[in-house]
């Protein structure tokens, strides 16, 4: 329970709670397992990600792999990825998945939101052309189907297929013949993910204890 | 179409079976019933050509006119001034009409001569309304709310049963309610009884409000639960007043308790086991399809019996059938099928409801239960309130100690207000026994009181404070498939997160448990065939695409000719060849079901994916048959378009056990000729064909070989032994079932180089690969068939959609101002 005593970087961990909203005890869990992770480095890199067990089944893992070193996602006006992250950069994006705070004004709750959903379309927007397109949403869509192992590739092509088709019907409207649909913009994203609450659906539950333990077990 | 004549089978089992006894033993008159052919052997003189046999008919008839009149009442209800629907809920002015047919009887008799039946109640009208909840339930809501759920359910149940109960023996003892002969324990029991949300009234009042997911399926899910708790709750006090004050120790007390905890959840796992049995039965029904949605609803009656003969809790399992079961039974079942069970399934739950909120009003205009104590009437009302929005914000506190996204104090207060009594608590009223308890009439109206207080009350308000307060309302749940894969994509995201930051959280437990369902659960409880299409978004797409193909065919249809939009065969899809073998098995399915919706086409695209150029050569032998078969019925198609020309009459069929008997093979054939000759004509019209002359009476020649007599070519045996209709008829389902489709279908099948002389015509149009391409030659609403319009590098399918640009738009047009007329 909250056992840290006296740890080096004190300071600095005030400093990463104010910028991320982590509690210092979740900040010093989350920074063993970032040292685990990346086996006392300062940096983490895509290959010690890809060697957590429990992630080999997960059929987007690459994308998700992937969000924790574009830069779009720590740093304002970023582009690109990077090859590896700091521990800063790693509770940035962690940051994402925190649970809202009880209390808080309809314009914070919109904001959250934003940079939520922001997340998710840099995911899917892999040329960060500020546009989802066909071709990169099919390639999710393809992945997210391909390990249930029933759908075939077509299929998959198919469904990506009609839900842009169908996101081009809800953001554009009734399209002439000859209108193309570029892709996907953030705008659109955000009309279409209306319906769900994402900034009370879109979080996990950082531990305030040590799960080191349990950690070591289930992952390499 | 075909499911309707099902339902009223259904309807007609209901009312015979479930409702007969609702008024059996309501009759008063019982002593002419006994002497039935009295009056008639008096006056028979000679032969008499009619009689009137009333006495005959009696028990069943009073039951039909009561449901009728149910029925109509509805009915009125529904029709009645929209201004009144939008304040006072469905359910509350059922009841309200109750009051006046009571009224009604009770003038002409003098008496209540109808009242509901503890008996009835729980053995006819809530069976099917629990399933149907519970077969009904958001599984993944109700799962992952689960702990709130039991939490509210169980203690919340317990606590109201036990501060209620308190706080009216206080009462009592402080002398506010004058002298009465109830003892603790049958305050206890009372409050036992009216400590149950009713989740008839519940769903009743929260399904016109459309408040948000959560708190909906916490309301929801509690009240269901909470019925089988508070029967069993009811149970154990009931033995406790049976066994009398003294003798009631420790011992006791706690076997009490054990006997809570056994009923609950031996009534749980009953009910498992019975949704494990009902979907290893639907695994093998293949065969008899036409009565396999019947298991639902008998296994379901039987999971509640079984546990009311054990004493356990018959409500609790009887809804866990429901939940587990219906993810297997769904994707066992035929499609029509389980059409059938969700149709079914909510003609008896709604038709009960109705039932049982008239019958609600009926009973209250009688004298003979009315006991009036002011104290103990409106103490219970107050209490029955008080203690339900403290006990909703004490187990919320609790809960949210431990809820990630707490539940908030709107919904609470929203979540406290909608702790509607109902007919359980009646039903359980009605059943005390009069001899232990004295003032068994008194409990009954007080218990009618605050049903009515509830349900009218609080529902009129309800609608009023969920908008004042601006509760999170549920979003319009279209059906869309972004979502569901962002959903998806979502549950991937959470879990994978939390494997990095290297924590068992939730997302990890569902994994596991889905992993585990998928390997070991799935494979025991579900047909191989089901697992393979049971994938959720495949559903969505596969009836998204249902939807699309409908509306294509009738806008088509409304065009005026079948033989619509033949213009672009090439842009249509051929299933098999792009899923390849895997969804052989799933897509006949799809076409089975377009056949049935009758629309008289021959040619649909189902689904956005367009046509690959490159014929699908097939190696297995298998499809070497098929493709064999195929050319085959099209010969055979031919030859008697060509040989039979006269019309055959259309003959009326009647098969118990099949619907597709009846499709009319002139129709088939109708279109099937019709969509030649136009073919043709546009083919002699465009004369950019290769070599088309040639192609044709090849084509013929061929076709001639494979001439097929008599058009049995499996050799299956006809049914009723119209040979030339009955053989294709007969035939047709097979070919079905080997993975052919419809014959009509049939042309398009060919592979380019058999290519039939109506083909050849689109590709001469369409030379390019990618011309193919281009967009199905759309009505207005058609969105997800024309997927390439946004396709990025089918620039050329453009050029090519252009040349009938005109035309279409033109044609949109006056479609437009056909729907707008």
């Amino acid at each position: 329970m909250g056992s840290f005593q006296s740890l080096p970087d004190d300071h600095q961990y005030r400093t990463l709670s104010l910028k991320t909203g982590f509690s210092l005890e979740q900040i010093a869990i989350l920074h063993n397992r970032f040292k685990q992770l990346s086996q006392n480095e300062e940096t983490l890199r895509r290959d010690d990600l890809k060697t957590i067990q429990d992630l080999e089944s997960n059929p987007i893992r690459y994308q998700i792999i992937e969000a924790f070193f574009d830069r779009r996602n720590f740093q304002k006006d970023g582009v690109g990825s990077v090859e590896e992250i700091g521990f800063e950069e790693f509770l940035t994006v962690m940051s994402y998945f925190r649970a809202p705070a009880h209390h808080i004004t309809e314009e914070q709750r919109e904001e959250i939101r934003r940079a939520k959903l922001r997340f998710l379309f840099n995911m899917h927007d892999t040329d960060n052309d500020g546009t989802i397109t066909l071709e990169e949403y099919r390639h999710v869509v393809e992945e997210l189907l391909s390990r249930s192992g029933a759908l075939g590739r077509e299929t998959a092509k198919g469904i990506a297929d009609a839900a842009m088709l169908e996101v081009a019907s809800i953001s554009v409207g009734p399209m002439a013949p000859d209108e193309f649909y570029e892709g996907i913009t953030f705008e659109h994203f955000l009309k279409i993910l209306k319906g769900i609450e994402i900034e009370t659906r879109m979080h996990i539950r950082f531990l305030n204890m040590d799960t080191a333990v349990f950690c070591k077990q289930h992952s390499v | 179409m075909a499911s309707s004549v099902y339902l009223c089978l259904l309807r007609a089992v209901f009312l015979v079976c479930f409702v007969n006894p609702l008024i059996q033993g309501l009759s008063e008159d019982e002593s002419v019933f006994q002497n039935p052919h009295h009056q008639q052997e008096e006056n028979l003189t000679g032969l008499p050509i009619v009689t009137f046999k009333w006495h005959h008919v009696e028990t069943p008839y009073l039951v039909i006119i009561w449901v009728f009149v149910a029925g109509l009442a509805k009915l009125s209800v529904v029709e009645l001034n929209h201004h009144v629907i939008s304040v006072v809920p469905e359910s509350g002015l059922l009841i309200i009409l109750g009051f006046i047919l009571g009224g009604i009887v009770w003038g002409a008799d003098r008496a209540q001569t109808f009242k509901l039946l503890p008996p009835t109640f729980f053995y006819y009208l809530l069976p099917q309304i629990i399933l149907d909840a519970s077969y009904f339930m958001p599984n993944k809501l109700f799962f992952s709310n689960l702990g709130a759920i039991l939490i509210y359910a169980i203690f919340g149940t317990c606590w109201n049963a036990a501060t209620v109960g308190l706080s009216l023996w206080g009462c009592y003892e402080a002398g506010v309610m004058g002298n009465l002969d109830i003892g603790l324990l049958q305050f206890l029991l009372f409050g036992s009884l009216i400590a149950a949300v009713d989740p008839v009234a519940v769903i009743a009042v929260f399904e016109e409000v459309h408040v948000n997911e959560v708190l909906f399926i916490l309301v929801f899910g509690e009240s269901l639960l909470n019925d089988g708790v508070t029967v069993v709750l009811y149970n154990v006090f009931d033995a406790f007043v049976a066994l009398g004050g003294p003798r009631i120790d420790a011992a006791e007390i706690f076997k009490g308790i054990f006997s809570f905890v056994v009923v609950a959840f031996g009534g749980s796992f009953l009910g498992i086991g019975f949704a494990i049995l009902l979907s290893l039965l639907t695994r093998c029904t293949k065969h008899i399809q036409i009565i396999e949605a019947g298991f639902v609803f008998v296994v379901g009656y039987l999971a509640y019996l079984t546990a009311e003969m054990l004493s356990l809790s018959a409500i609790l399992s009887i809804t866990f059938c429901g939940i587990c079961c219906q993810k297997y039974v769904n994707a066992n079942m035929d499609e029509k099928s389980v059409t059938t069970v969700r149709h079914a399934m909510k003609l008896l739950a709604n038709g009960s409801e109705t039932m049982i909120f008239l019958f609600l009003g009926v009973t209250a205009i009688d004298t003979e239960i009315w006991v009036w104590n002011t104290g103990f009437i409106l103490l219970t009302l107050l209490f029955v309130f008080i203690y339900r929005i403290i006990g909703t914000f004490l187990f919320t506190w609790m809960l949210n100690k431990f809820r990630l996204v707490p539940i908030e104090v709107i919904d609470q207060v929203v979540m406290s207000y909608g702790g509607l009594r109902g007919a359980v608590a009646y039903g359980l009223a009605a059943l005390l026994d009069e001899d232990k308890i004295p003032e068994k009439n008194l409990m009954i109206s007080t218990t009618l009181i605050v049903v009515y207080f509830t349900v009218i009350l609080q529902g009129i308000t309800m609608k009023p404070l969920v908008q004042w307060l601006k509760v999170k309302r549920a979003a319009h749940s279209d059906l869309k498939l972004i979502e569901k894969l962002n959903n998806r994509a979502f549950d991937h995201i959470l879990a994978a997160v939390e494997d990095i930051c290297g924590r068992i959280g939730d997302n990890w437990w569902t994994r596991g448990w889905n992993r585990f369902e998928e390997n070991y659960i799935s494979w025991l409880l579900m047909k191989p065939k089901a697992r393979k299409n049971r994938d959720y978004l495949f559903s969505i797409f596969h009836k998204l695409n249902l939807e699309d193909a409908i509306n294509y065919v009738s806008e088509g249809e409304r065009q005026g000719s079948l033989a619509f939009s033949r213009s672009d065969e090439a842009a249509n899809v051929d299933f098999k060849k792009q899923f390849g073998s895997e969804f052989a098995d799933v897509m006949p399915n799809i076409m089975v079901d377009m056949s049935n919706y009758e629309l008289g086409i021959e040619h649909f695209s189902v689904t956005s994916i367009v046509k690959d150029t490159i014929p699908s050569v097939s190696l297995d032998i298998h499809g070497q048959d098929r493709k064999n078969a195929m050319d085959d019925i099209n010969a055979h198609h031919l030859l008697q378009q060509h040989l039979y020309r006269s019309r055959k009459h259309h003959r009326h069929k009647y098969s118990r056990s099949h619907f597709s008997i009846n499709q009319n093979e002139d129709e088939v054939q109708e279109i099937f000729q019709r969509t030649m000759r136009s073919r043709l004509e546009s083919f002699k019209s465009t004369k950019m064909g290769v070599n088309p002359a040639k192609k044709i009476t090849k084509h013929h020649k061929k076709e001639l070989t494979h001439k097929m007599p008599n058009g049995h070519p499996d050799g299956t045996g006809h049914l009723y032994g119209d040979e030339e209709v009955e053989g294709l008829c007969v035939f047709l389902p097979h070919l079905i079932e080997a993975g052919i489709e419809n014959p009509v279908f049939l042309p398009d099948m060919d592979s380019p180089t058999h290519s039939p002389p109506w083909l050849m015509e689109t590709e001469a149009v369409a030379p390019s690969q990618r011309a193919q391409r281009r967009l199905p030659w759309t009505p207005n609403r058609l969105r997800r068939l024309a997927p390439m319009r946004i396709s990025t590098c089918s620039t050329d399918s453009f050029l090519m959609a252009d040349v009938s640009l005109t035309l279409e738009e033109h044609e949109e047009h006056s479609q437009t101002d056909h729907v707008e007329m």
